[in-house]
């Protein structure tokens, strides 16, 4: 059982490391992790669920925008990009927000084939983010469920 | 003078302050439910009441100030610091701070911008209008835990010269701008009625009670 949980834990810990090498996640994402405690024990998961819900609307915003027959208007689609780059800042999901600086620019410069890249990427890169918090999420589960104890995982 | 003897004996250092010092009510007003659910926790974990809404307009009408009777009439639901977040649509945030800063039932409520862009102008233009402090999102637990202190220090010291001068009974001394309610001795009363702003009060505090 605690050769189990240690295994598990050791899983965690490479996997939770490898999130911030890769750059899917930054230091915000740390600083919800310290607003999670016992008595909050799902913030986490919870921030992030509504992160993801933000993402589905904001993105069909961004589409629906860009979809217009005529003339775009990129500052529509500038101000759902506006929006997804502050929760994604937000929560640490460094990669989309990077994307979302670029988007923003190109809005910026009304260049639709620019937007319609990004929006192209960002809906692949929240969708990997997703998966790979699951994975995340469901080690934390079979560590707790092993008897073990979710460790605190040290970036630096 | 006996006047010092009176505040030493009757106003122990700390005591004020400590005694009755209920949890900040906060009001977090943002457009972004992300950002929401982020600020709501920071000021739980840090122990303040909080009340969160989607918009400047929706803040309005919480406090009362949109011409209806607020929820914040009710004491319990006394509100003891604004943050907003800076750009969202319909009222700014800015808009807000001009709004409370014009009331006189509430410009004393200290008003924290949040934002995610680093301006030096619109900084510069949210401290002129009366903000206590901005905060460049995405806010951690320690610009929160800071922002605290500063409020609490700030109510302390109005708590302190409040109770000063009840009990010297300065009430006609002290430049009173009329204002709404009453003669307002209540330690509760945290927005301080009759003080132009607490800045200014510091410095009448440090005319009047030298002791401190």
């Amino acid at each position: 059982m605690d050769a189990l949980v240690a295994q598990l834990q050791m899983q965690y810990r490479n996997y939770t490391v490898s999130l911030y090498q890769q750059g899917f996640l930054d230091d915000q994402f740390t600083e919800l992790k310290k607003l999670q405690d016992d008595a909050s024990p799902d913030f986490v998961a919870e921030v992030l669920s509504l992160f993801f819900e933000d993402c589905v609307k904001l993105i069909g915003n961004m589409a629906r925008a860009l979809d217009q027959t005529g003339t775009v208007d990129f500052s529509q689609v500038g101000a759902s990009v506006h929006q997804l780059k502050g929760s994604s800042s937000s929560v640490g999901a460094k990669r989309v927000k990077g994307l979302c600086v670029t988007f923003k620019e190109y809005c910026e410069a009304n260049n639709y084939e620019g937007c319609v890249r990004c929006l192209q990427q960002v809906d692949i890169e929240y969708k990997a983010l997703q998966t790979k918090l699951q994975d995340m999420f469901n080690l934390e589960k079979q560590i707790i469920q092993a008897g073990g104890k979710v460790p605190q995982v040290d970036i630096n | 003078m006996a006047v010092g003897e009176v505040m030493r004996m009757e106003v122990p250092t700390g005591g004020d302050l400590t005694v009755s010092s209920p949890d900040l009510h906060v009001l977090a007003v943002d457009d972004s439910i992300v950002d929401r659910k982020v600020i709501e926790r920071l000021l739980r974990i840090s122990s303040c009441k909080v009340t969160t809404v989607e918009s400047g307009t929706r803040a309005l009408q919480y406090l009362g100030l949109d011409g209806n009777t607020g929820a914040s009439d009710l004491k319990d639901l006394k509100v003891n610091l604004i943050v907003t977040d800076y750009s969202m649509p319909g009222l700014t945030g800015y808009d807000l701070l001009k709004k409370i800063k014009e009331s006189s039932t509430f410009r004393e409520i200290p008003v924290v911008i949040m934002s995610s862009e680093n301006i030096l102008t619109r900084i510069e233009q949210c401290l002129k209008e009366g903000a206590e402090d901005f905060l460049l999102k995405p806010v951690k637990l320690a610009d929160v835990k800071r922002i605290k202190q500063l409020i609490m220090r700030n109510e302390a010291e109005d708590h302190k010269t409040l109770s000063h001068s009840n009990k010297r009974k300065l009430g006609e001394d002290v430049d009173a701008s009329p204002s709404s309610s009453s003669s307002s001795s209540s330690h509760d009363d945290s927005s301080v009625k009759d003080f132009p702003s607490s800045k200014r009060m510091k410095s009448e505090s440090d005319i009047f009670s030298p002791f401190i």
